[in-house]
């Protein structure tokens, strides 16, 4: 019990996320409307695969430090559940944008290369390519240890690379989507009101645990699994 | 960051920063003799960026500036890749085996990202005359563009350098670099691509922070190299 409660505490914030961000009190704004409550879906999914790209960097650095096996599996596991979120995070801003950005007299097939254009999309598209890469890289090598060592060196490489196109491209490119001054959703004063904060922030870290979750439960998994193969 | 380096035999004697250099050198003096020798590579590189360029020709006549910059980048980008993926990828395994015992994994990286950026900025220099023999000569600042077309040429080298270590290590050909590289160059090229663009038009000025952020991003590249390779050197 004593090592499970922040699973408890995912489920208990995830509810809550469900309950009060559906029913809370949100600001009406114009075009945005009522869908300003996917604010609590889309962009804690893309808060949590940054979250867990980050752990697989910090994994693949103590696998570089230790070559322990361990920390290889958790690296590209943690790189797994960040893509999941990535797309997560990608189908529900196409919702969204199909109700805000897209415009209502031309299919959405058409306006999507304009809107696929914008910077925000463009660094996600990015960093989804760069893991997509790094899982493609893996499956090419056959020697375990090598594929350990050279996805690892890859990983911390591209991640390094990474934070340009997150945190520069869209300060220099023209965008519709909101928060361009400043840190995304973290700005106090014009960003998201406080009644949505109070929803948000428990919603970025509900998410974030699900993501750990699923990816212990990956790498319990993987772990019997070469146990094994191993026999 | 001593800690993250992993010690080799050659690494003990390699301690002061002179000795570096002269390693350093000494393995861009055996690059340089090895292309001279093995004149072929070089110029089929150069056949590689003349027949893409004389394809472009044929689809297009006389495009606009924009559609000018786009391809001359995307040109730039394929010549890089081969350019840089011989680097590494012509090496044999023996002869890896054979620098390991010889020198530190920092002379030879910096040697080898050195060598490549020099052939890089020659190949540069020529599409560029390439492509205003053949596409137009859009550009108003030429000073400035060229200046563009270096930084650009040696940057996207540096990043395809480091990559090619990769892909050797992982016994890949080049298409694998591309995977790799492509997402990875995506922002140094919007980066160099706007600001090419100012060189088109008289109107526009350079930006100068945006050269000094892809200083900067180069010097990251560097680092990221030299802490990097030794983890790819060591089997």
């Amino acid at each position: 019990m004593k090592k499970h409660w922040w699973k408890i505490l995912s489920i208990c914030l995830l509810a809550y996320t469900f309950i009060a961000g559906l029913l809370g009190p949100v600001p009406r704004l114009p075009l945005l409307q009522e869908t300003i409550r996917n604010l609590y879906f889309h962009v804690c999914m893309w808060f949590s695969m940054m979250i867990l790209f980050t752990v697989s960097v910090v994994y693949a650095i103590r696998y570089l430090r230790t070559l322990l096996p361990k920390y290889d599996r958790a690296s590209r596991l943690y790189a797994g559940t960040g893509i999941l979120f990535g797309l997560l995070g990608y189908s529900t801003g196409a919702i969204w944008a199909s109700y805000t950005w897209a415009d209502p007299n031309i299919p959405l097939l058409d306006s999507f290369s304009t809107i696929a254009r914008d910077p925000k999309l463009i660094g996600a598209a990015v960093a989804l390519l760069v893991y997509a890469a790094y899982m493609v890289l893996r499956d090419s090598i056959n020697d375990i240890d090598k594929r350990a060592r050279i996805s690892a060196v890859y990983n911390v490489f591209a991640f390094v690379l990474l934070f340009p196109a997150i945190w520069i491209l869209p300060r220099i490119l023209p965008s519709l989507h909101p928060g361009n001054e400043g840190n995304p959703a973290l700005d106090v004063k014009n960003d998201i009101s406080s009644s949505m904060r109070i929803v948000f922030y428990p919603a970025v870290l509900g998410w974030t645990l699900l993501g750990v979750w699923i990816t212990q439960l990956k790498i319990r998994l993987k772990k019997l699994e070469d146990k094994q193969f191993e026999s | 960051m001593a800690l993250l380096i992993p010690t080799n035999p050659a690494a003990e004697n390699a301690t002061n920063n002179l000795d570096v250099m002269r390693k350093i050198i000494s393995l861009l003096k055996k690059d340089m003799l090895l292309e001279l020798r093995q004149q072929y590579s070089f110029y089929g590189l150069l056949l590689y960026g003349a027949s893409t360029l004389f394809l472009l020709f044929m689809a297009l006549e006389s495009p606009e500036a924009n559609v000018w910059n786009g391809l001359f980048w995307i040109t730039q980008l394929f010549i890089c890749i081969n350019a840089v993926a011989k680097a590494f990828l012509q090496e044999s395994k023996g002869r890896m085996l054979y620098y390991y015992t010889l020198h530190h994994p920092t002379s030879f990286i910096l040697a080898k990202l050195l060598y490549n950026g020099i052939l890089m900025l020659v190949m540069s220099g020529i599409s560029l005359l390439f492509f205003i023999l053949l596409m137009g000569n859009p550009v108003d600042k030429m000073g400035a563009f060229l200046g563009l077309v270096f930084l650009g040429g040696f940057s996207l080298s540096l990043v395809f350098g480091f990559l090619a270590a990769i892909a050797a290590r992982a016994q890949q050909n080049a298409a694998v670099m591309a995977i790799l590289g492509f997402p990875v160059i995506i922002p140094q090229v919007v980066l160099l691509m706007r600001l090419s663009a100012t060189a088109f038009s008289p109107l526009l000025e350079v930006p100068l922070s945006t050269v000094l952020l892809l200083l900067a991003l180069d010097a990251l590249v560097i680092l990221l190299a030299v802490i990097l390779f030794p983890f790819l050197w060591k089997d």
